[in-house]
């Protein structure tokens, strides 16, 4: 303030300054302006369909009643979250979604990694073709034609899985109806549906790997196995922990789809995940405000683990993903 | 990588060959069951019981499904829903993208911000549904489009490309006179086939498979896209599930009906499946390329 009254004669260019800025952001605009037209359906979209329903998580905190409405609700805090963590039903579905997580992350997460490897010990680019071509189909088939194919092979009226079984004189197994089979189909079809396709980024990244290395390591007399060990992994360390947090980001993000498929009345006790239960709690029996209370718990969670996901390994010296 | 002749490098690779072969031997063997399954009679699959190539060959089970016309107007909607939501959903995504790939533009970075933070959190299913509600989409065809119109994923991977277009030729372009729109149009999209190619079929293809979409904001069954109708038809006949559907009239479907529904729901994606797999590769490298 001081120096400005003693230099009374710098403030005016100063706010000239200022003015041919704000004007020259205006001729911005205006040039831009079918830019900005361009941009107007696509904010409007997210707008609409994805920050619309991020406000909407405030009914969670309400006794929603549609005829109501967001602002003629009853407010009620965090009476749907105390419930949330009062309820037995929760924890079990918590635990459902937590053993599916852990899966995922255990048996399928590695399976590209050493898919890829595999693939890139294969000679000639003809068979690698023709196997990419194989593995990376599934991944085009929607969850309901995963499981269907799945279903017609595995009924116990006629599926070729029990007949099999039944050929060889065992048992045949009710793989649909049952507690146990759940978990066992839903990390196979998993498998079946994405490890080809999973390859691809690990395939580009073993790629880009200096040739030279291997040569050297030859050399030196490394065999294959070593020469993946401390060539191919380390290169594609960065790849592999980029793909880890993006994984561990949707920790409770399984794919409503897919689970939902899979349940039915005899194996809900296992198989009701949190997105299944928020669609059976909310949609189906009407209780909207506890239901988004669960899935509002479950982004929470999921933000909070990319984030802390995210800084674990910019501390260990990678990328974070962003 | 370099080949390796001596006699463990080649045992080595014959192992791995076949492991692969294997492998890739166990991912396709379901559907060709399923294939061959669909082109035979029931007495015939339940009296030989593993059917890679049935002996008796029968069109009985597409007869039968196509008596009715449950099927065909499953079909029309997802080819419905198909074309016109990925025109759709290409127009804004691409606009969009332009838009945001232009270095220049004044709150470029919020709005790349707020799109990628919708990767990261989300409203979730209720909140989405009651505005989808609120929009008085429910029950319409709309419903399965508009929720779902822009993948912020497809957008940052077409925005990606389009940076990689030198700047030059746009200015050019607007020295002559050209609009935006004009540059977007004659210009950048004509240079962008692959990626415009790549997106279009990961966007044909997710409309192709909307389930989720039409389980929750479809009650009406005559709106039912393929996918629906798939899961009702395969579940149904062990009674596993609640709902009935096929018009309550058909007696529960066999194995063979199964199978050549899951044959006539999958055989789009198995048509178009060579394109994709001339582009597909390609565009989700595209997208590993961070935003």
């Amino acid at each position: 303030m001081q120096e400005v009254t003693v230099q009374p004669g710098a403030a005016p260019p100063l706010r000239l300054e200022k003015k041919t800025r704000s004007s020259e952001l205006k001729k911005r605009l205006w040039r831009n302006k079918w830019l900005y037209v361009m941009l107007l359906p696509g904010v409007l979209y997210f707008i609409i369909f994805k920050y619309l329903p991020m406000y909407g998580l405030i009914i969670s905190f309400q006794n929603y009643k549609p005829y109501q409405g967001i602002f003629g609700s009853e407010w009620v805090g965090f009476e749907h979250f105390k419930r949330l963590f009062t309820e037995p039903e929760f924890f079990n579905i918590l635990w459902n979604t937590i053993v599916l997580f852990a899966l995922n992350i255990f048996i399928y997460f590695p399976i590209p990694i050493i898919l890829a490897l595999m693939l890139n010990e294969l000679r000639g680019n003809f068979f690698k073709r023709i196997f990419q071509t194989l593995v990376y189909l599934p991944h085009f088939m929607s969850w309901v034609i995963i499981v269907s194919i799945s279903y017609v092979m595995v009924t116990m009226d006629g599926g070729i899985i029990n007949e099999l079984l039944s050929y060889f004189g065992f048992e045949k197994i009710n793989f649909l109806l049952s507690n146990g089979w759940l978990r066992p189909m839903y990390i196979i079809q998993v498998i079946w549906r994405e490890a080809g396709w999973g390859t691809i980024i690990y395939l580009a990244a073993i790629a880009a790997v200096d040739p030279g290395l291997y040569e050297a390591a030859r050399m030196d007399g490394a065999g294959r196995m070593r020469q993946v060990w401390h060539i191919t992994l380390p290169t594609i360390r960065g790849v592999i922990i980029t793909l880890f947090i993006l994984k561990i980001g949707h920790v409770l993000d399984l794919g409503f789809e897919h689970v939902y498929l899979l349940l039915n009345s005899m194996n809900r006790q296992v198989g009701e995940i949190i997105d299944t239960y928020v669609y059976t709690a909310g949609l189906r029996q009407g209780q909207f405000s506890y239901s988004t209370a669960i899935g509002f718990f479950k982004s929470i969670i999921g933000l909070i683990m990319v984030m802390l996901v995210n800084r674990i390994s910019k501390k260990m010296g990678e990328e974070g993903v962003y | 990588m370099v080949e390796d002749r001596s006699i463990s490098g080649r045992i080595y690779a014959a192992i791995n060959f076949t492991l692969l072969a294997l492998i890739a031997l166990i991912t396709v063997l379901p559907f060709v069951h399923v294939v061959a399954g669909s082109f035979t009679t029931s007495a015939e699959l339940a009296a030989h019981k593993f059917v890679l190539i049935p002996r008796i060959w029968s069109w009985d089970a597409y007869k039968f499904i196509f008596s009715t016309n449950t099927i065909f107007r499953a079909m029309g909607v997802s080819i419905g829903v198909t074309l016109v939501g990925t025109l759709f959903s290409m127009f804004i995504t691409s606009l969009m993208a332009y838009g945001l790939a232009r270095r220049d533009l004044d709150g470029r970075n919020v709005i790349n911000f707020m799109v990628v933070f919708t990767m990261l959190f989300t409203g979730g299913m209720i909140p989405t549904f009651l505005v989808v509600k609120e929009l008085g989409l429910i029950n319409t065809y709309a419903s399965l489009i508009l929720p779902s119109a822009i993948s912020a994923f497809n957008m940052i991977i077409l925005r990606n490309f389009f940076q990689n277009i030198p700047e030059g030729l746009e200015e050019s372009a607007k020295i002559d006179g050209c609009s935006d729109f004009g540059i977007l149009f004659k210009i950048v999209l004509p240079l962008s086939m692959p990626a415009i190619a790549t997106i279009s079929l990961f966007y044909a293809v997710t409309y192709w498979n909307t389930y989720m979409s039409a389980i929750l904001y479809l009650d009406d069954s005559t709106k039912w896209p393929i996918q629906v109708l798939l899961r009702q038809i395969v579940v149904l006949a062990s009674g596993m599930d609640h709902s009935s559907t096929l018009d309550g009239t058909v007696p529960p479907p066999d194995q063979t009906i199964k199978m050549a529904v899951i044959v006539v729901a999958t055989l789009p994606i198995l048509m178009v499946y060579p394109f994709l797999q001339k582009h597909f590769a390609k565009g989700a490298l595209l997208g590993s390329v961070k935003g």
